[in-house]
């Protein structure tokens, strides 16, 4: 039936009937989210990532932080459909260094890893966002001395800046997330600058300000809601590089202190049995892998969808 | 031309400010006393009072500050607080190998990536620019040091005793030995600038090895850094590959490719003396910001290979507390950042005619 109106309107009514469906600007870019290939991925192995880190409890066989009895130190997977005996216990991901249940950890990992993402990155917009958008509208010395503060930040490679913060304040998970939250404030500041550059001089600002708004409401009312866009896709993408950057520094042993169910830190820890036990270096860098890839398609397919300029 | 470049220079010297006044604040903001910091807890009254002295830290910040940026200037960053031997010193010999492993990295990536990209334009939509680019995604979300490893396992374990065995670890085989130029030259007691240099060549092991004649060694040291340079890269390929192929895309449709097309030239020509060199500005960019990133990868790359460069030593000094060497290890990476940035800057100025008036 469908297929028959279609066939006898003609093209230009049927552009018509297009029109006529009228759609708000987000309706429109949650469709073309939904429609972007890199988008689907990522929502998918996030929405995988989320599910697992909140039934950890359920889905991990055993308790992440205690020793498991009547097991080799180290010993590799055993899953019994892969044809391990099935009078041994599974353990899909094998034993760790400390007789843990290395499948459970990895499970446990999940919910740090996107809980670090996620604080540092909405600490490092919040500040990030004030500091620029204070730049973009205050008076020109201000803007200047905020700038410049910025580029000093961004002049040095972020995670040795992280790396630097860290040792002044002490090795551990809160000073790491403070750490990586600081080192990239300057790249959301100047995001939210230039785009309260760009939005401050149009006509409806004009026109809030002849109406007697005060500044600070035509700021967070008017210039900051259209500022957002580019904002939200630096961000998703910033999760990505805040997730790597605080498991690097993990790794390192500045992060995550064991006996901590962190991904980096349990990579760290097992770094020099990588030739007798690869498994418990492989599976927690998938998972950092996965989760990471996860944000990165997602920003992406954000960059796409959000982007006005792309042919509808 | 020249205005462009001078007007350049002279935005540096307020970021290299800004780097000495955040370096000197970072050691400044450790919390407590910077003796106890420093010397650890049980550092006796007397102990810390000759710390102090020492150190200066009984002047005034301001002050402190001025004799911070002097001492830099003359390349004295004081002396490391772990065995006494001044910083510059342990500067010289870490350095080159981060250095090299870098270079390295760069070339590994840039050399790949810019090809990778270029085809998948070319190729756009085939099988072939899907796959590099799901390779591209892949290669952006893996962890440097996750990648090292899993690198060394297959190259040194999993291909054991097969021509593409590779060594896991370390600079150059145990047991190779590689005597310092300064013995070499008997100029042990070289002081100031050219001791300095001399350290640098001698701990960069391919330089000092080529300097020898000992190309057995060079070939040895390449084959230690082969793996690094890809763990250290492969993120940095991605993103070039993707900035290249965006680019030449770009450039592709444009209606220069059209017309050089239209004059029959042959398909190479257009891709690579039109279309590839006016892609190359935001290629180049996105290779100099890489600098950044790989700089820091070889900081995590260095640990898991256990290869004696900065990263390694940051660490190390960290842990023992000396915040000398961490302060000037971050000065140095910094300007050599900044000065890539402006390298970088100055070589848009030739690609694209256009910024040298703006």
């Amino acid at each position: 039936m469908q297929e028959t109106i279609k066939q006898a309107t003609p093209a230009s009514a049927q552009n018509a009937i297009e029109l006529m469906k009228v759609q708000t600007p987000a309706q429109r870019t949650i469709r073309r989210l939904l429609r972007n290939r890199s988008a689907q991925v990522g929502m998918a192995l996030l929405a995988a990532l989320i599910l697992i880190a909140i039934f950890a409890e359920v889905i991990a066989p055993y308790d992440p932080f205690k020793r498991v009895s009547g097991v080799k130190r180290r010993s590799p997977p055993c899953i019994h459909l892969l044809g391990c005996p099935a009078n041994q216990p599974q353990h899909l991901m094998g034993i760790d260094g400390n007789f843990r249940d290395f499948f459970s950890r990895v499970v446990f990992g999940s919910r740090l890893s996107l809980q670090i993402g996620i604080v540092t990155v909405t600490f490092a917009v919040i500040v990030g966002t004030l500091l620029g958008s204070l730049a973009g509208v205050a008076s020109p010395w201000l803007d200047n001395l905020i700038m410049r503060a910025m580029d000093i930040m961004l002049a040095f490679p972020s995670l040795l800046l992280a790396i630097a913060i860290v040792t002044v304040l002490g090795p551990g998970l809160i000073n790491t997330l403070l750490a990586v939250a600081i080192v990239s404030i300057p790249v959301y500041a100047r995001v939210v600058r230039s785009s309260v550059i760009g939005v401050k001089g149009l006509d409806y600002i004009a026109a809030s300000e002849a109406l007697g708004a005060s500044k600070m409401r035509i700021l967070f009312t008017r210039i900051l809601p259209n500022s957002l866009t580019p904002l939200i896709v630096v961000a998703t993408l910033g999760i990505a590089g805040a997730i790597l950057e605080a498991a690097g520094l993990s790794f390192l042993g500045l992060g995550a202190q064991p006996p901590t169910a962190e991904w980096g830190l349990m990579l760290g820890d097992e770094r020099n049995s990588v030739f007798n036990a690869p498994h418990l270096v492989f599976f927690p860098g998938i998972a950092i892998m996965l989760t990471v890839l996860a944000f990165n398609l997602l920003g992406d397919g954000l960059r796409d969808a959000l982007d006005p300029r792309r042919k509808i | 031309m020249t205005a462009f470049v001078s007007r350049r220079f002279a935005l540096l010297l307020p970021v290299l400010l800004g780097i000495l006044i955040v370096t000197f604040a970072l050691v400044r903001l450790i919390p407590g006393d910077p003796c106890k910091a420093m010397l650890g807890e049980r550092a006796t009254e007397e102990k810390c009072n000759a710390f102090r002295e020492r150190y200066g830290l009984n002047d005034s910040i301001p002050v402190q500050f001025v004799r911070y940026i002097g001492n830099v200037i003359q390349g004295d960053f004081g002396t490391s607080i772990q065995n006494g031997r001044p910083v510059t010193d342990v500067l010289a010999e870490r350095l080159p190998m981060t250095m090299e492993l870098t270079l390295l990295a760069t070339v590994f990536a840039s050399l790949l990536g810019v090809s990778l990209g270029v085809v998948s334009a070319i190729r756009h939509n085939s099988s072939v620019d899907v796959g590099a680019m799901v390779f591209a995604n892949i290669g952006v979300s893996m962890p440097v040091f996750w990648l090292g490893l899993m690198l060394a396992y297959i190259f040194a374990l999993s291909l054991k005793d097969t021509i593409f065995q590779l060594p896991p670890s370390g600079r150059l085989t145990p047991g190779t030995d590689l005597p310092s130029l300064l013995e070499v030259w008997g100029m042990q007691d070289a002081g100031g600038l050219w001791r300095f240099f001399l350290i640098f060549i001698s701990n960069s092991v391919i330089l000092n090895s080529i300097i020898q004649g000992r190309l057995d060694i060079t070939v040895d040291a390449l084959r230690h850094l082969i793996l690094p340079a890809i763990a250290v890269g492969t993120i940095s390929l991605a993103i070039i590959a993707r900035m290249t192929r965006g680019s030449m895309l770009d450039v592709l449709t444009q209606d220069f490719v059209r017309v050089a097309r239209a004059k029959g030239l042959y398909e190479r020509a257009v891709i690579m003396r039109h279309a590839f060199r006016n892609a190359l500005v935001p290629i180049v960019t996105v290779i100099g910001l890489q600098i950044g990133g790989l700089l820091s990868g070889a900081v995590l790359t260095e640990t898991v290979f256990s290869l004696p460069g900065m990263g390694t030593k940051i660490v190390e000094a960290i842990t023992a507390r000396d915040y000398p060497v961490v302060q000037a290890f971050t000065v140095v990476i910094a300007i050599i950042f900044v000065l890539v940035n402006l390298i970088v800057d100055l070589s848009y100025a030739y690609l694209n005619p256009r910024i040298r008036v703006s």
